[in-house]
């Protein structure tokens, strides 16, 4: 039994878990050693206005690091959300550090310079205390990086563990790549909220082998509805986002293909309750390797 | 004209019937799309509508679902394809009145997120090529299916009437997801503009370009299809002013000054060469 | 939700603080202590803000412990707290200090 374990726990041991980092450090591993620049820092002070007056604790950065630097010695911006502060969610000032760092990364390109951006999804979408101006943060975010992706690709990475909904699954959704984990899950409607609208048969928010099932990172991978499935290592992830960044803008963004995607759910018999498998099979027939 | 049970007509469907008539055919019942004359020119209007025969059935209540998504985005691209070569792009009117997106199982496995995904992207890039969009909202604009439909729009435009309502989720569920009654949610909105639930603070949060009081916003009449038509006018005008077809014209109102905060910041620290990171 | 705010004296003869240096976040059961220089030079001046109702005495004593030596130099300290124990407080200023280069001054 020894020999089994030994091998694995090794390789176990030579990963560097992206998972655990927080936000800042997930951002400062990503970019090219020694380049990363924090813009709007916990040291501005800018935190929620909205916050306070609910009795709630605020954190200085909002939940949400900028991190300006290099990828690949190209300029690049990193938006990496802190999971750990209120789930995550997303509230006027983490929303207008993101779309306003897309948006100056746009007109950078517009100015012959080629930056490119990272978005790391760790997040369930609007931050309710601030209900509006977090939906017209994100409206924002979608705007920009449809903009910004004219020029470079968007690559967006949801690693867990809290994983990427609400809004901002639509903001993944426009991407030019995604990379997840196992771990990760990606769905529009948070699973207790369908479970509150639909029913606990449609829907059962505590079965997490269902949940990882219908919207996790492997099966999201398996369905062709993300671009890689990583393993939760910081250089495995680093290498994939590479690779990405050399592929440069595709042709088609997913979320452009409406004849692929109108012509495969018309072959969904929608009578019959969804499973992962039927996910896979529409999403894949007939596709290459 | 609509497959809703009893026969319920919604105002999303009466709106569309009246600016824009026929539907064009090849669209599922729930995806009402017709190019209609406007002030001499021609317009698409796009509306979400209930469908009580649609395939998916948890999108039978004019939720923006999965086949709602890739419509509303294949609408839109065809519009930017025909345009393609002209200078004069097609204004899009976006009839709004969308109680959420879908929820449920099917919609989840099959990728719903990017179903919305497409539909937004469509309707941000026809905008970033130059077409006009105005969002006209005449009941629900909630959430996800606002996204997708009509919050790209250069103008926003929104009855000012009680069933009109903004916001990132319904109350209901809002109440039970942060633990609390109804009332006490409601009560606690009253106090935080961006919180409310009414067109009016809406209105405050400053993403709204015109607030319409609209006689008969159910079924329109004569009055209230003449007050629509000159704010769309206005708004077309107004968005044929600009040169950048960007969602800046949002940032003006006090309530939103951080977000202008912040983007002014961003743009001071962009190219600071300063001490490393901490 | 309560601020509770702290002085203390600081080191006149100990290197004052340069940089700034952030720890922790606001999760549950955690918090994030910013530290930077003070432009009083004689003080420790601690912000709390916590989501903790009624611990005054107890964030008291416990900055107390770590700040009233008078061996620290001058800082301004804020202090996020979203439900820490004074375990894990006391263990997110110690990170802190520690990459302030300050922690064999701070009490063991």
């Amino acid at each position: 039994m020894q020999t089994t374990l030994e091998p694995r726990l090794d390789s176990l041991l030579r990963q560097n878990s992206f998972i655990e980092l927080g936000a800042r450090e997930r951002g400062r591993q990503l970019l090219d050693a020694g380049t990363m620049r924090e813009l709007i820092g916990p040291f501005d002070r800018m935190h929620s206005p909205w916050l306070a007056r609910q009795g709630v604790v605020t954190q200085s950065d909002d939940g949400v690091v900028v991190a300006k630097g290099l990828f690949n010695a190209q300029p690049c911006v990193v938006l990496a959300i802190e999971g750990a502060f209120q789930g995550g969610s997303l509230g006027e000032v983490g929303g207008a550090k993101i779309a306003g760092a897309l948006e100056l990364a746009a007109q950078d390109n517009r100015n012959g310079i080629p930056t490119m951006a990272l978005i790391l999804f760790e997040t369930g979408g609007v931050r309710l205390q601030e209900a509006n101006l977090g939906l017209a943060a994100i409206a924002e975010i979608h705007s920009a990086i449809v903009d910004l992706r004219r020029y470079q690709p968007v690559i967006g990475i949801v690693a867990g563990t809290v994983g990427c909904f609400g809004g901002m699954s639509i903001a993944a959704g426009l991407c030019s790549y995604l990379i997840v984990t196992r771990e990760a899950r990606i769905g529009l409607n948070g699973p207790a909220v369908i479970e509150q609208e639909a029913g606990i048969a449609e829907y059962d928010s505590r079965d997490r082998r269902f949940i990882w099932g219908i919207t996790g990172g492997e099966q999201r991978a398996l369905a062709d509805l993300v671009d890689m499935l990583a393993e939760d290592d910081v250089q495995q992830i680093r290498e994939q986002i590479s690779q990405f960044a050399a592929r440069g803008v595709p042709a088609q963004h997913r979320s452009e293909q409406t004849a692929r995607f109108i012509s495969a759910l018309d072959q969904v018999d929608a009578a019959t309750q969804a499973t992962p498998e039927m996910a896979r099979q529409i999403y894949t027939r007939g596709a290459t390797a | 004209m609509s497959h809703s049970k009893n026969g319920f007509v919604s105002r999303g469907a009466h709106w569309f019937a009246a600016l824009a008539g026929t539907a064009l055919a090849g669209y599922p019942d729930s995806v009402l799309v017709a190019d209609a004359p406007f002030n001499g020119r021609t317009v698409r209007f796009i509306a979400v509508i209930p469908d009580a025969q649609n395939r998916f059935a948890r999108a039978r209540d004019g939720e923006v679902g999965l086949i709602e998504g890739w419509h509303l985005a294949r609408a839109v691209h065809e519009l930017v394809a025909a345009d393609q070569n002209k200078t004069d792009k097609t204004p899009l009117i976006a009839i709004v009145d969308v109680p959420s997106q879908a929820y449920g199982r099917r919609e989840e496995a099959y990728g719903i997120h990017l179903a919305l995904a497409a539909a937004a992207g469509a309707y941000a890039a026809a905008r970033q090529a130059g077409h006009p969009v105005v969002a006209l909202i005449v009941g629900k604009a909630m959430s996800g299916a606002f996204l997708a439909h009509g919050y790209q729009a250069n103008r926003i435009v929104a009855f000012d009437d009680p069933e009109v309502m903004v916001h990132a989720m319904g109350k209901a569920s809002a109440a039970r997801i942060t633990l609390r009654s109804v009332e006490a949610l409601t009560a606690l909105a009253e106090t935080i503009p961006p919180m409310a639930y009414d067109i009016k603070n809406f209105a405050s949060l400053g993403l709204l370009s015109a607030s319409l009081n609209v006689v008969a916003p159910d079924t329109p009449d004569q009055t209230s299809l003449n007050l629509v038509y000159q704010s769309l006018e206005q708004m077309l005008a107004s968005i044929a002013q600009e040169s950048e077809h960007d969602l800046s014209s949002r940032l003006n109102a006090p309530h939103r000054q951080a977000s202008k905060r912040v983007r002014e910041l961003l743009r001071q620290q962009w190219k600071e060469e300063g001490p490393m990171a901490i | 939700m309560e601020n509770l705010t702290y002085a203390f004296a600081a080191s006149a003869r100990a290197q004052a603080v340069q940089k700034q240096i952030l720890v922790g976040v606001v999760g549950s059961g955690d918090l994030e202590v910013l530290v930077e220089p003070q432009s009083d030079q004689a003080q420790i001046r601690i912000q709390i803000c916590t989501s903790v109702d009624g611990m005054a005495s107890i964030w008291e004593a416990l900055m107390a412990r770590l700040f009233a030596q008078g061996t620290l130099p001058a800082m301004r300290i804020d202090i996020n707290d979203f439900g820490a124990t004074p375990g894990v407080v006391r263990l997110r200023v110690e990170q802190a200090l520690e990459e302030l280069g300050l922690s064999d001054q701070s009490m063991e």
